[in-house]
């Protein structure tokens, strides 16, 4: 079951568009197979085909980024335009995200909207075809929740800066060609005041990567280590300790980029066509316990009712409103659904739900699962954090008192 | 957020929502609440011929060959939101929510043509007869017996928890036939009947006792599709109850996040500490998503989809369970004064905990979305 409208007219015109753009790219039998559901020719087709060059081939189209101008790549369209070309490349069994997700997601609008035209020039293209790679600069081991309390020094020599400082959680820096990084320039000031925005180039001299290994045993994020790292002037993005009000357009869209898409692989690599239901009922293949099938109709009811929130929130950004705090709506819930998701499965497994034998995948997916969910509730805002601003910014609640307002940053507690 | 946008008639739906909710603030104000749940038949004769005949809402959704205006569930959900919101005393969902939706779905012109208009009109108050002591909504479970000798039947056995059943002037009732289960028709006057006021935590929703010792009774639809039309009526009647209790719960969150914002105590307002925050902030997150539930059935209602069964379970559940955990929020956020019969919080929780048991408790629509999606 699925929130279902009716496209109005220019809704399908679009559709009509983006399916016609697919069939002239895709190799031969692509979409029939999809369309037949044959297994084996789908799998001979797609491996026929070089998948390699798919991000260039979308990139390079404007359905990779609807909504930036035409100029850069972009349709210069709509909120609903980006809904149907994702809805279209899941049909379809393609990846519905970029594979440089932070790039098409985050660095692409913070540079349309506080960017340089040279900047525009020279990034955003390149951001579409993932030819180059980003990454994201703002955490650090000192300033989690509290990311403008930063520490990453920027001190000026001449029409240089020079960085040193310790970023942490950063996703694909090994591969990254550059990093949106926030960094102090004016101890000085209150906090919020002090900091500028910069484009680094992940290839300078100084910057060091290391991998962070999490509780589930792989390594997604790393921690980056800056000494003495020049970067230009001209890759500073908006004014010298204008880099809170940047990094605030990053972290909005931070939000609507990782709401209403999962992050897994099927997202990134395109592939299956199972129904995630019916994926995930896989994992929990004994459901006789009344108590375990009705954890999992509320499960079920919630994954559906949040469909359809998603659903009108990205209506209420198609009138026309600029992405808000109602995107940290569905964010709580979906990391808290996931974590009760993923929980409920190793649950209803017993102790196969925490050892199994070599070579079960189902079974490591199933802990896996469990084990990255923890996560969800802490990336991208903590749910703490996130409740906080639905109180303050939806509900109209006063904020607590601020212990650092008006505060030099260099005054306060660390 | 509103309604999902790019449907043409959702500004037709907010300016009938206006309408009624003006109509409701002038009618149903707390006092009015108030007065009316103290008395017996608990509602007011003359409001509710206003809303008939002034504002058609009893005919809202019915077809107008029947003299109703023919708008849907879409239309229907809207006016039950704002009753759940103004906690409205009168036969409404009992007339509407339960009799003329089963009514509509019976296959029966003649009795349609016998009583819609009649409901329409707002000159008959009905209810459906269904559960019995057990309070189960499974008619399976249903042992009231109806009997034929030669073409009149009759029925024997005791209904309970049967909503407006002391004022209603028609009841549906539905009763083990032969082989399988029938609806009835029976007169509110009709002779053998006893009618015996319950005592509801809710007040503002009356329940009653019915006793039928061999009363006659006229039988609605063909005898062989009686379950159906008792299930298709339910589904009807849940989607109307989900949007009552949308409108209570954002009622209910409407009140706690006013008094947060200007409650004081250790010189702030108590909206600033996080334990009162984010309790807002989770019950602000559970009322969207119960508005996303009843939209989602109020769709499929209006479109007689193949997944109104399954959304039906599924918004009658979350959506009551989001009411009642908003209207218990609601007291405790409200502290002591939260805790008094003054205080309109308690009204809202009592409406809750019988919404939620109504139809069929959660689990049970739990149960039933685990048989429909291969758990």
């Amino acid at each position: 079951m699925r929130w279902r409208i009716e496209d109005a007219p220019e809704r399908a015109e679009f559709r009509e568009q983006f399916r016609g753009w697919l069939r002239s790219v895709l190799p031969d039998g692509w979409i029939e197979a999809v369309d037949s559901g044959d297994e084996e020719t789908f799998t001979k087709v797609r491996q026929s085909w070089d998948f390699g060059g798919w991000q260039k081939v979308i990139g390079s189209s404007g359905y990779g980024a609807p909504l930036w101008p035409k100029e850069y790549g972009g349709l210069s369209g709509e909120p609903w335009m980006q809904q149907i070309v994702r809805e279209e490349l899941t049909n379809n069994r393609l990846p519905a995200v970029s594979f440089n997700i932070l790039g098409v997601g985050l660095a692409g609008p913070t540079i349309i909207e506080h960017g340089s035209e040279e900047q525009k020039k020279r990034y955003l293209q390149k951001i579409l075809t993932a030819e180059e790679i980003w990454c994201q600069l703002f955490s650090e081991p000192g300033s989690g929740s509290d990311l403008a309390s930063l520490s990453t020094r920027a001190v000026q020599d001449g029409d240089h800066w020079v960085i040193n400082g310790q970023k942490v959680w950063t996703s694909g820096a090994q591969g990254a060609a550059f990093g949106m990084l926030v960094a102090r320039t004016d101890p000085d000031l209150p906090k919020h005041d002090g900091l500028t925005y910069f484009i680094c180039d992940m290839r300078s001299p100084g910057v060091e990567v290391r991998p962070l290994r999490q509780m589930s045993g792989s390594a997604e994020f790393n921690e980056v280590f800056f000494t003495d790292v020049r970067i230009p002037d001209e890759n500073r993005v908006g004014a010298v300790g204008e880099g809170w009000r940047v990094a605030r357009t990053t972290l909005m869209n931070e939000r609507v980029a990782l709401s209403g898409v999962s992050l897994d692989r099927v997202s990134f690599l395109g592939g299956t066509r199972k129904d995630p239901w019916q994926s995930y009922l896989d994992l929990v293949p004994d459901r006789t316990s009344p108590l375990v099938r009705e954890r999992l109709a509320q499960l079920y009811i919630e994954q559906e009712v949040k469909e359809v929130t998603a659903f009108r929130a990205a209506a209420a950004r198609a009138a026309g409103r600029q992405p808000g705090p109602e995107g940290g709506i569905s964010k709580v819930f979906n990391a808290e659904l996931n974590q009760r998701r993923s929980e409920a499965a190793v649950d209803a497994a017993g102790l196969g739900g925490v050892a199994w034998m070599p070579g079960d995948d189902s079974a490591e997916a199933r802990a896996y699962n469990f084990l990255r969910a923890r996560a969800n509730t802490i990336e991208g805002g903590t749910s703490e954090v996130l409740r906080n601003q639905i109180g303050e910014r939806i509900l109209g609640l006063p904020r607590e008192p601020d212990v650092d307002k008006g505060l030099a940053w260099s005054k306060t507690r660390k | 957020m509103p309604d999902v946008t790019g449907d043409p008639h959702a500004q037709e739906r907010e300016a009938l929502r206006d309408t009624v909710r003006t109509f409701l603030e002038r009618t149903s104000s707390e006092a009015e609440v108030r007065r009316l749940m103290e008395t017996e038949s608990g509602y007011d004769e003359s409001v509710w011929k206003q809303g008939a005949e002034q504002l058609g809402l009893t005919g809202l959704a019915i077809p107008e060959e029947y003299d109703g205006s023919g708008f849907g569930p879409m239309e229907l959900s809207v006016v039950f939101e704002e009753m759940g919101r103004s906690l409205f005393c009168g036969p409404f969902f009992s007339t509407v929510g339960l009799a003329a939706n089963t009514l509509l779905v019976s296959g029966d012109d003649a009795a349609k043509k016998e009583w819609l208009p009649k409901i329409a009109s707002g000159q008959t108050i009905a209810t459906l007869a269904l559960t019995e002591e057990s309070s189960s909504w499974n008619v399976a479970d249903i042992t009231t017996m109806a009997t034929r000798s030669g073409a009149a039947w009759k029925l024997s056995g005791t209904k309970w928890f049967v909503l407006d059943g002391t004022i209603a002037d028609l009841v549906l009732v539905v009763a083990r036939a032969e082989s399988d289960v029938a609806v009835f028709a029976v007169a509110g006057d009709a002779a053998g009947l006893t009618r015996e006021p319950m005592v509801t935590i809710d007040q503002t929703r009356k329940m009653a006792r019915l006793t039928f010792d061999g009363v006659e009774a006229q039988p609605i639809g063909s005898q062989s599709a009686g379950n159906d039309v008792v299930s298709r009526g339910l589904l009807l009647a849940a989607t109307a109850l989900s949007a009552e209790n949308i409108g209570g719960a954002q009622r209910c969150l409407d009140m706690a996040a006013d008094y947060a914002r200007e409650r004081v105590q250790f010189g702030r307002p108590i909206g600033s500490f996080q334990a009162i925050k984010h309790k807002l902030a989770n019950l602000l997150t559970e009322v969207e998503q119960a508005k996303s539930a009843s939209y989602f059935v109020s769709r499929e209602a209006a479109a007689n989809g193949d997944d109104l069964p399954l959304a039906a379970s599924l918004a009658k559940s979350y959506t009551s369970d989001a009411f009642f955990k908003a209207a218990a929020d609601n007291i405790q956020i409200h502290g002591g004064i939260g805790f008094t019969w003054e205080h309109a919080a308690h009204l809202y929780f009592k409406r809750a905990k019988t919404n939620q048991l109504l139809l069929g408790s959660s689990s049970h629509h739990r149960a039933i979305v685990a048989d429909r999606v291969g758990i």
